[in-house]
């Protein structure tokens, strides 16, 4: 070739051969600086404890945090094989089955019900979001001391002397039937469901009035109908993340247990209130068997990542029959 | 169709009061005398309306509330904006700035995120004491400033950020640190308000981990202050409500007051998650 090329039309890039060269170290600089506290804190924090603790759940650390004393899985064995930890689980997982889906349609029923409204739709919103502003520590106090109180004066006992009852009952404290069920599941109740009745709120009002008319054109009259042919399928993605967050929440269960059931766990029986983080902080902070707590810890997280897991796959053939 | 808004007002009204009874109940019964609160009979306001509850309440000294009171202060005043902080500064990094190391630093940030936070309390333990942070502010404060969710929302925020102004300032001599400093986290005021009004909350409600580090009494946040006192043998019920009333009366006026925020915050956090 002999002709010279012609001049490289100007693109909107910056130019590359000499700028970029200049450019290198400033660029890695900031972002070094910029990213590095937010790495080497969930380095510390998230990697290393999760490998620590991995390499510790392998040891006998008893009244120890130091690695050495290796042991095999004879914490897991240990754990398994402790009725009061597999009983933990059980008493997680029915406790997720249960609190999952009635939060769910609690908490989507109210949202349907508010944006239903005309007037006051803001002064309903905040009633029920308002719950999600107070710590399980305070909701446990409330529902253990005053509604749910074994007293004559505790308000479940006041309604219940009114339809009849003479006897006060006391909730906490009645395993069989397990009434101090009735406690931990509506404290919880209470506190969250505003907080998913928000998401499902937000959902319901990004569905575009078009298609209600639409489908009231085409003779679907009744509101449960235009329920079920619009505004659930529309939620389907609000749906996945609000159970995905439910289950993951309910498998972490620590605080109203720990305060509704603590100072009570030997009037019911043993371990029958105890969620696995119950179990693997008294393990851990109680006994100082930091070995078997790390077990522990490695045990729930593979229960709960299992769980997710399972959850997303279900949604997702949802998802393909509905394409397909 | 009238006739119908009225069930819905009716059904809203009779879901909104066992709402709205637990409120009820904490004011009413921080209001009360021991002795009214203890008898067997059901009252619905006091008879004598007294505040001896709150001054029983800080006037226990085996349980410091006030300066529980301020722990929990401390801890969510420099967590809500510290942690806000710092997941923007990697969220724009990782947006903006084009190095080889961002995309795998982005996966080293959101692979935690598939371990659920609260299994992993004691590998964070044995960590945090290994490096002593037990019974100290910085052992109850630093684990928690690190939200790789939050890093994923600015990230997304900041992929969004309108090219042009980057340019303006670019021709003004800024550089990364300048644009992010000058231009991008100026202008991402709302995300930042949403976000650092829920870390606030979540900080102050927080039970587990500072039950596990702040073991010591002068290291207790109010919420463990009030575990304390309700799982006592003998209990001033009076007093632990009025506790318990003091520990929520900032964050219900946080979300009377800031309620627009929280709710895109809750939209922003929740929907992802």
């Amino acid at each position: 070739m002999t002709t010279a090329a012609p001049p490289r039309p100007a693109t909107g890039r910056p130019r590359r051969a000499p700028g970029r060269r200049a450019a290198r170290w400033p660029a890695w600089r900031a972002f070094l600086l910029l990213t590095l506290p937010m790495v080497a804190g969930l380095f510390l924090f998230k990697y290393v404890a999760i490998g620590w603790g991995f390499l510790l759940s392998f040891n006998d650390a008893r009244g120890t945090i130091a690695l050495g004393d290796w042991n095999g899985l004879e914490n897991y064995r240990r754990l398994l094989g402790d009725p009061a930890f597999t009983r933990s689980l059980v008493t997680i997982l029915l406790f997720t089955l249960f609190i999952v889906p009635v939060t769910f349609a609690l908490a989507l029923g109210l949202a349907v019900l508010v944006n239903r409204l005309r007037g006051g739709r803001a002064f309903f919103r905040t009633t029920f979001f308002i719950p999600a502003a107070v710590s399980y520590v305070v909701g446990a106090l409330v529902w253990k001391m005053s509604l749910f109180s074994g007293t004559p004066s505790g308000v479940a006992n006041s309604l219940a002397y009114l339809l009849g009852y003479e006897e006060s009952i006391g909730w906490v404290a009645t395993v069989d039937p397990p009434l101090y069920w009735i406690v931990l599941v509506t404290v919880r109740l209470w506190l969250q469901t505003g907080f998913y009745m928000i998401l499902f709120l937000a959902g319901i009002q990004q569905i575009p009035a078009q298609l209600y008319e639409a489908a009231r054109v085409d003779g679907a009259e009744s509101e449960a109908r235009l329920f079920r042919h619009i505004t659930w399928p529309m939620l389907r993605n609000t749906s996945v993340a609000v159970v995905l967050l439910l289950i993951i929440n309910a498998f972490q269960a620590f605080d109203e247990f720990y305060n509704i059931l603590a100072s009570n766990l030997s009037g019911l029986g043993g371990a029958d209130g105890r969620t696995p983080l119950i179990y693997l902080f008294q393990t851990a902070l109680g006994e100082q068997n930091y070995g078997a707590g790390s077990a522990g810890a490695f045990v729930v997280t593979v229960l709960i990542v299992v769980f997710t897991l399972l959850q997303g796959r279900f949604a997702g053939f949802g998802r393909s029959e509905e394409e397909g | 169709m009238n006739r119908r808004r009225l069930g819905s007002y009716l059904a809203v009204i009779v879901f909104a009061v066992p709402f709205l009874l637990p409120f009820y109940l904490l004011i009413r019964n921080a209001l009360m005398s021991r002795r009214e609160l203890g008898s067997l009979d059901w009252h619905w306001w006091p008879e004598t309306v007294t505040f001896q509850g709150f001054a029983d309440a800080f006037g226990n000294e085996a349980v410091p509330l006030a300066h529980a009171l301020w722990n929990s202060t401390l801890i969510a005043a420099i967590s809500a904006p510290l942690s806000t902080l710092l997941a923007s500064m990697a969220g724009y990094a990782l947006a903006r700035i084009p190095v080889a190391a961002s995309k795998p630093a982005f996966f080293f940030i959101i692979a935690t995120m598939m371990v659920p936070g609260a299994a992993t309390f004691i590998p964070t333990f044995v960590v945090v004491g290994s490096l002593g942070g037990v019974n100290t502010m910085w052992g109850l404060i630093v684990p928690g400033l690190f939200s790789a969710f939050a890093v994923l929302l600015f990230r997304g925020f900041y992929l969004r950020f309108p090219r042009e102004l980057e340019d303006a300032g670019r021709v003004d001599g800024l550089g990364y640190l300048g644009l992010y400093g000058r231009l991008a986290l100026p202008n991402s005021g709302a995300l930042f308000a949403s976000l650092g009004i829920l870390s606030f909350i979540e900080h102050w409600n927080a039970f587990l981990w500072p039950l596990v580090i702040g073991q010591d009494p002068e290291y207790w946040t109010v919420q463990v202050a009030l575990s304390t006192n309700l799982n006592q043998q003998a209990v001033n019920l009076p007093a632990l409500f009025a506790g318990a009333l003091v520990a929520i009366l900032p964050l219900v006026a946080l979300f009377l007051i800031a309620q627009r925020w929280i709710v895109r915050g809750v939209l922003l956090t929740g929907i992802k998650g």
